[in-house]
């Protein structure tokens, strides 16, 4: 009998491997979580997209709980979330800085001219630096960063307004005590 | 109208696959003549029907009718005809119709070449295969209809994807699916063997021919798929461990496993249970593929673009099949007998050792392709598992399994001693070292990796030596004598060893390739020259030129060596005018020795370009080799006990 | 091959010695990367590193913005003077594990690199011990040796 058990394994094996294949359809094979959760904001200077002659740094930010969010003239995702952005950002709940990312400064000007300015500031990043060490890898993304500088959620993609209220605004609050 | 049509023809084709799928294997069960002697009329209607659908969706990229969604998706008025047919092909509904063509396309070959068949065995195969087609014509019906019509007509279409606009996409396709729809062929013997309870060495002669065919099918399909890659590509890189590429490489392996064990079932009637799971496994390797590739939970350049509710299809139709084979298999494969006797050191363990290596093998490549998956399912995080995993994991596999493959083919079958057996290879084991060590030598630099490789090289082609030598052993009789000893070799013996030379060859391109190839990224303004490896490749400008649905910056490089003239490359720079994005068209040189690879890279300023310029040694013998595989089932294949007139029926 | 690179470079010297400085006359191709030893180094590197916003590609080979600015990163980081496991370091502090091409060994990564190595091992002991045992079993429980096909399928045993 034993050595009839033996032939059942290629059964068991497939109902084990067919588990796991039908969990993979409900994931996304391309999204990458990122490893700066639970860790320190990285280190940036980087210029005012409006003012050119002022630099904000990452340590002004402490002591606040703040969002950054990653947009750029060119994208075109950015167009689905940003009247989102300007309706959260009236609900005065956290500062919200906008990471301008390998664009022109006329361009992004012109942009959050047409479609409105959420941002209470906006930094520029030209070269795109900044948006590696934030491990941006597409456009748009959103941070929310604790009074401590230290990263605690990542969006990847445009906010929904699921989003907003299942996760922002209750760990926003959570952070703020 | 003709889209309609074909459309009609899936419908009526899934009620005849219905039919076929369950009268002749319930005819088999009672004993029913009239109900079995539907299964051939069924098969032949079946594929007429699917042939039928096939041109209709031809016709419609021919007409340029962009009423058709994926006809308006794949093509576009400025397509040149070729890619018309091939764009049949080019998307995910398309390509299952071409899946179901050559399912069809083996079971009238089934049914047309079966007169040794008793009919209760072929009634259960045709019925096996036609379950299958009921599968794949419900998955296209319900979920995947290439014929859907779109309300607003676009007025040109989509275009085909630029890098499938190649020689490649009329070949490869149809070869690579003739070869993993072709196991299905001995899966089907298989599940009527375990329903019918005929499992022996009879069941094994019948088997083979059609396992061998698949197999070098498959073997021509991967080649294809590689060579282009290599040469479309423009960085000259041939395999990837793309999860598309795994999949195609798993039942291949399975199938070579397989091959070689029905060689021991056939000739000695042992491991009938071991190998009927072989045959179940490769097909089921094959619906993984499918699924794997269609169905968005891996990411890979060559995946098609879909959702996951059909990917739920295929997993749950897989389930299906593949469990209800596991199932029969756990009922039937127990009952089964053992065989002929055989001992530890022997033919048989030789090939069943070959087995056990094949099926880690193709397990290693399931376990890499799959572990992201894992991982991520389990909530564990997120890995990737490329090239260097695989690299690291499969060689190692692969060295034992030459090793046998050369020692192998001297072991006698039954019984054998490993003195006796040391002794008749120490020759073969001489020349390898030496000859691996000189040619590396030779090449100007011993490097570990080919060494390694060509070792495994010359093994081969040493022990291949040695056993033809035992068989015609020169005497002194001239050349009569030995013509026909020659002759005297069983074509599958000659297969064998062809074939064998084929993977001796493969081993050769691939670690030359690697470990002495030549890359150079230059700036050529008009007149420069570079030399590499002795090759003095002289840039001479570039010209615009328009091609049929694409333009063109057009460089030439005038290669010569020692001063004499050897050839003038032209690569190109293309943009398509539909989709409007670049295409790099490397230009080649090739040779037996080697491949002199060309292509462009950006223009810079002062009208310079950024050439690429590769010497490539013995690349070449990578496809050579396969061709030689391939080669080497087509002789094994033409044995002349498969054609020989069979007595009764058992 | 070390004397064609060393007369090349003797060729590449005189020529530029005769023209001067300024002139562009046809002669010896220019590498297109400033150094082309690092920028070797840089490729070697990143074909193990997975572009992000490519459907399965290196980043040494992909044409995508992101992997452009990342290769500028690297050499960057090269010419710096940073060794290959720090520009490893870096990529996975900000992306992590999924930019490698070759997984790092941890508990998590245990059983894809060593599960091949253990199947294959205990295949080839699992069939020895399977063989083994039947070679205990009573004649009775095989079949009686089928007649062979082919005489000449037995290879010929060597008659010195």
């Amino acid at each position: 009998m034993k050595k009839r058990l033996n032939f059942l394994i290629p059964l068991i094996l497939l109902l084990v491997l067919v588990f796991f294949l039908g969990r993979g359809l409900g994931l996304d094979p391309h999204e990458v979580p990122s490893p700066l959760i639970g860790k320190p904001a990285p280190g940036f200077a980087l210029t005012q997209l409006d003012k050119p002659e002022q630099v904000i740094r990452r340590d002004d930010m402490l002591g606040k709980v703040w969002m950054l969010n990653v947009w750029a003239s060119w994208c075109v995702a950015c167009r689905e979330e940003h009247p989102l952005l300007v309706e959260f950002s009236r609900q005065k709940l956290l500062p919200i800085y906008g990471l301008n990312y390998k664009d022109e400064r006329a361009a992004g000007l012109q942009w959050l001219g047409n479609f409105g300015n959420p941002y209470d500031v906006s930094l520029f990043d030209h070269d795109g630096r900044v948006g590696i060490d934030f491990g941006v890898y597409g456009v748009p993304e959103t941070f929310i960063i604790d009074k401590q500088g230290v990263v605690r959620f990542k969006q990847i993609g445009p906010v929904t307004p699921e989003v907003i209220a299942d996760k922002i605004a209750p760990l926003v609050r959570q952070l703020n005590g | 109208m003709i889209p309609e049509l074909g459309h009609f023809a899936l419908w009526l084709g899934l009620g005849v696959a219905l039919i076929l799928g369950v009268l002749p294997m319930w005819g088999a069960a009672r004993e029913r003549a009239d109900y079995m002697g539907l299964a051939r009329p069924a098969a032949y209607t079946l594929a007429g029907l699917v042939l039928l659908a096939f041109l209709c969706l031809m016709q419609a990229f021919i007409a340029h009718d962009f009423s058709v969604l994926y006809v308006a998706a794949n093509s576009n008025s400025l397509l040149p005809i070729q890619y018309c047919i091939a764009g049949v092909w080019g998307g995910h509904e398309g390509s299952l119709l071409l899946w179901l063509m050559m399912l069809c396309i083996w079971m009238v070959a089934v049914a047309r070449f079966s007169r040794h068949l008793p009919m209760p065995v072929l009634s259960r195969i045709l019925s096996v295969m036609g379950l299958i087609s009921v599968g794949f014509l419900l998955f296209m019906l319900l979920t995947s209809n290439p014929f859907d019509r779109l309300i607003d007509v676009p007025a040109d279409g989509n275009d085909l994807n630029p890098l499938l606009q190649d020689p490649g996409m009329v070949s490869h396709p149809p070869m690579l699916y003739m070869g993993y729809v072709g196991f299905s062929v001995a899966f089907a013997f298989a599940v009527a063997a375990l329903i019918g309870g005929n499992l022996d060495a009879t069941w094994a002669r019948w088997t083979r021919p059609w396992t061998t065919v698949a197999w070098l099918f498959l073997t021509i399909g991967i080649a294809l798929g590689s060579s282009w890659a290599y040469y479309e590509l423009g960085w000259g890189g041939w395999w990837f461990w793309d999860p598309v590429e795994n999949a195609s490489l798993m039942p291949w392996l399975l199938g070579t496993a397989l091959i070689h064990s029905l060689a021991v079932t056939e000739k000695r009637g042992s491991f009938k249970s071991w190998t009927v799971l072989l045959a179940i496994l490769a097909f089921s390797f094959s619906l993984l593929g499918t699924f794997l590739v269609r169905s968005g939970v891996l990411s890979s350049v060559h995946a098609f673009a879909t959702d996951p509710r059909r990917g739920l299809f295929i997993l749950t139709f897989l389930t299906l099949v593949v469990g209800a084979s596991f199932s029969l298999y756990a009922w039937r494969a127990p009952t089964v007998g053992l065989g002929a006797r055989f001992a530890l050191i022997s033919k048989e363990t030789a090939l069943l050792a070959n087995n056990v290596l094949f099926l880690v093998a193709a397990l290693a490549v399931l376990l890499g392709t799959l572990y992201p998956l894992l991982l991520d399912a389990l909530g564990l995080g997120k890995i990737s598992v490329g090239p260097p995993y695989f690299d690291a994991v499969f060689m190692p596999l692969m060295a034992p399994t030459i090793f046998l493959m050369g020692a192998g083919p001297l072991v006698r079958w039954k019984q054998a001693t490993l003195p006796e057996l040391a002794v008749r290879l120490r020759w073969a084991a001489a020349v390898t070292v030496v000859a691996s060590v000189v040619t590396g030598w030779l090449a100007g630099q011993i490097h570990v990796v080919a060494t390694c490789g060509l070792l495994m090289a010359f093994w081969i082609f040493t022990s291949v030596a040695t056993d033809l030598w035992e068989r015609i052993r020169p005497d002194g009789g001239g050349v009569a004598v030995l013509r026909s000893k020659l002759k005297q070799i069983p074509r599958a013996m000659a297969g064998m060893m062809v074939a064998h030379i084929g993977v001796g060859v493969f081993c050769i391109g691939v670690v030359m390739v690697k470990a002495y190839e030549v890359e150079r990224d230059v700036k050529m303004n008009v007149g420069d020259t570079t030399t590499v490896r002795g090759y003095t490749f002289r840039f001479n400008g570039v010209q615009d030129r328009e091609g049929p649905n694409y333009s063109a910056a057009r460089g030439e490089l005038a290669i010569t060596r020692d001063g004499q003239p050897v050839t003038v490359l032209h690569p190109e720079k293309r943009i398509y005018k539909v989709q409007q994005n670049p295409m790099t068209e490397a230009a080649i040189s090739p040779g037996l020795t080697g491949d002199l690879y060309v292509s462009m890279g950006e223009e810079v300023e002062g009208g310079a370009w950024i050439i690429r310029v590769y010497v490539k040694p013995f690349v070449d013998w990578i496809w050579g080799g396969c061709l030689l595989m391939a080669l080497g089932g087509v002789l094994a294949v033409s044995d002349r006990r498969y054609r020989r007139k069979q007595g009764a029926a058992v | 091959m070390a004397n064609m690179r060393s007369m090349g470079k003797a060729l590449v010297l005189s020529v530029l010695l005769a023209i001067g400085v300024g002139a562009a006359r046809a002669g010896e191709a220019a590498p297109a990367a400033a150094d082309p030893a690092l920028e070797a180094r840089m490729l070697e590197i990143t074909a193990e590193l997975r572009c992000l916003v490519c459907q399965n590609q290196t980043i040494a080979d992909s044409h995508a913005d992101l992997a452009v600015d990342l290769r500028r990163q690297v050499r960057e980081m090269l010419q710096q003077g940073q060794t290959d496991q720090q520009v490893v370091d870096y990529m996975t502090a900000r992306y992590g594990d999924f930019v490698l091409y070759r997984p790092p060994f941890k508990a998590t990564t245990a059983l894809l690199w060593i599960g091949p190595g253990v199947m294959a091992v205990c295949g080839l002991l699992l069939l020895v011990l399977i063989l083994r045992r039947r070679s205990r079993l009573p004649d009775a429980r095989f079949e009686p040796d089928a007649e062979d096909a082919d005489a000449t399928e037995q290879p010929q045993a060597p008659t010195h």
